[in-house]
């Protein structure tokens, strides 16, 4: 690991002015993606902005139709929030099957979609749900925010604060998890909102997306057998040692019937 | 180099080191308390795990900076005098280790577990233990301990 300028800002403002002072600074959330990477010498940020000591990026909101959650809740912290299991249950239940126990005791929701792995499940979370994501700048719609393979709609510097997820009616998690690194081989998150159907697919191609074939079925007729006669293709799905593109679209399906069963 | 001070199993302890150290190397090579292991050095294995306030983390994945002030507890501070705690107690009786190296991760993972889901079935511990890699016992009887180390702890 290269050696960086560690700062433990307090508050946001105070942060925000020492990445935008740093040659090439990064933002250390619970690490868990951000120090491997630099072990491995993929990363050598100049400066680590240590987000740990921000009591205002901590905490869950129920108000208005929606759970407000700061980027640097845990996934172990949303997992067993009253308010989160109260307001929308699928959302802390997929909080419980990411990475093991350990990992969710560290890893962050702001860090997991600022790093927007390609398998990783909030990113499928927040489509599904049409969230907000609030930065120290703006506020982009979940649909803008995931741009590509590990890459978000953030600017250089910009800092993720919170999330709003509103209330669906029904919602649900499916995740066929790949066993040894334990992110998703292929995440199916499926939810009834104001604005119509929402399914949100992750692990399956270069980043999380909406599938929209699944969507327009269900939107016709929210059941398990609507899904029956939907072929999902397998162009452009990922394809390596652990699944071809065809059984990750059959995983889809697979997938998004159980989550729908589970919506009840 | 900065000075990172903690509290380490109850003791406050203090050290100059460099900005990139480790929690688990700052508690294994500062601290001297090797009980704490390096397996895999990825967040694979928990052969590293130690409880920073209160819960279990993988000391590999973390900076010693991050734990500045932080309640630290690691496999030595377990035992009161000769007194085992219950969990090493029931990995002792039920031989829930053989080479012993992924052991003080396994337990300081165990009381996590017990802690967070009183009265967990077998189900449940196989499941909530899968940060923690043993090549030897097979997980069987590192199991049963948990469970008989659940109930001697009373959950
Ligand atoms: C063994 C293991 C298993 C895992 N399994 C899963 C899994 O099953 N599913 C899953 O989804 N994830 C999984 N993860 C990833 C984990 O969930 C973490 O959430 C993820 O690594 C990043 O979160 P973090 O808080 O650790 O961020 P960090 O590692 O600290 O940061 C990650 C990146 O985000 C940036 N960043 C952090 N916070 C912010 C912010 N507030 N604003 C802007 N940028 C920010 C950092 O600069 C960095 O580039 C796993 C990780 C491990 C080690
Ligand atoms: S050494 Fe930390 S998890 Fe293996
Ligand atoms: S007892 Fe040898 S690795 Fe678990």
């Amino acid at each position: 690991m290269n050696s960086f300028e560690y700062h433990r800002p307090g508050s946001v403002t105070d942060a925000a002015a020492a990445i935008s002072g740093a040659d090439d600074g990064k933002f250390l959330a619970g690490g868990q993606t951000l120090l491997a990477v630099m072990k491995l010498g993929l990363a050598a940020p100049s400066d680590l902005v240590d987000l740990g000591g921000i009591a205002d990026l901590k905490g869950i909101q129920v108000k208005g139709g929606a759970v407000t959650i700061g980027a640097m809740t845990t996934h172990a912290e949303v997992n067993s929030s009253a308010d989160v299991q109260g307001a929308i249950p699928a959302l802390a239940s997929l909080a419980s099957v990411i990475g093991d126990r350990q990992v969710r005791n560290s890893g962050t929701l702001g860090g997991s979609l600022a790093n927007n792995d390609p398998a990783a499940d909030y990113p499928a979370a927040i489509l599904a749900l049409g969230a907000t994501i609030t930065t120290d700048k703006r506020q982009i719609a979940a649909d803008d925010f995931i741009v590509g393979l590990f890459e978000t709609a953030l600017e250089e510097g910009e800092m993720i604060t919170s999330v709003s997820f509103p209330q669906p009616s029904k919602a649900a998690y499916k995740k066929f998890k790949q066993p040894a690194s334990r992110f998703a081989l292929v995440g199916v998150f499926v939810a009834q909102t104001p604005d119509g159907v929402r399914v949100a697919v992750t692990g399956a191609s270069s980043h999380a997306h909406r599938a929209e074939v699944l969507e327009e079925a269900l939107g016709n007729d929210f059941s398990p057998s609507a899904l029956d006669s939907v072929t999902i293709p397998a162009d452009g799905l990922n394809s390596d040692i652990h699944a071809s593109a065809e059984y990750r679209a059959n995983l889809v399906k697979v997938m998004a019937i159980r989550a729908v069963e589970a919506c009840g | 180099m900065p000075t990172i001070s903690m509290t380490v199993n109850g003791n406050a302890v203090s050290a100059d080191v460099d900005v990139r150290t480790l929690l688990v190397h700052f508690i294994r090579d500062n601290i001297g308390l090797t009980g704490t292991h390096v397996g895999c050095d990825t967040s694979q294995c928990g052969a590293c795990v130690v409880h920073v306030g209160g819960k279990s983390v993988k000391s590999c994945t973390m900076l010693a900076v991050q734990a500045e002030g932080a309640d630290v507890a690691t496999i030595e501070g377990l035992a009161s005098g000769d007194e085992m705690h219950p969990m090493q107690a029931a990995f002792k009786e039920h031989h829930g280790l053989q080479c012993g190296f992924c052991t003080p991760g396994m337990v300081m993972s165990a009381i996590d577990l017990v802690n967070n889901n009183p009265g967990a079935d077998e189900a449940t511990i196989r499941e909530q233990l899968d940060g923690n890699i043993c090549r030897c016992t097979g997980y069987h009887n590192i199991v049963k301990a948990i469970q008989d180390g659940a109930s001697r702890m009373g959950g």
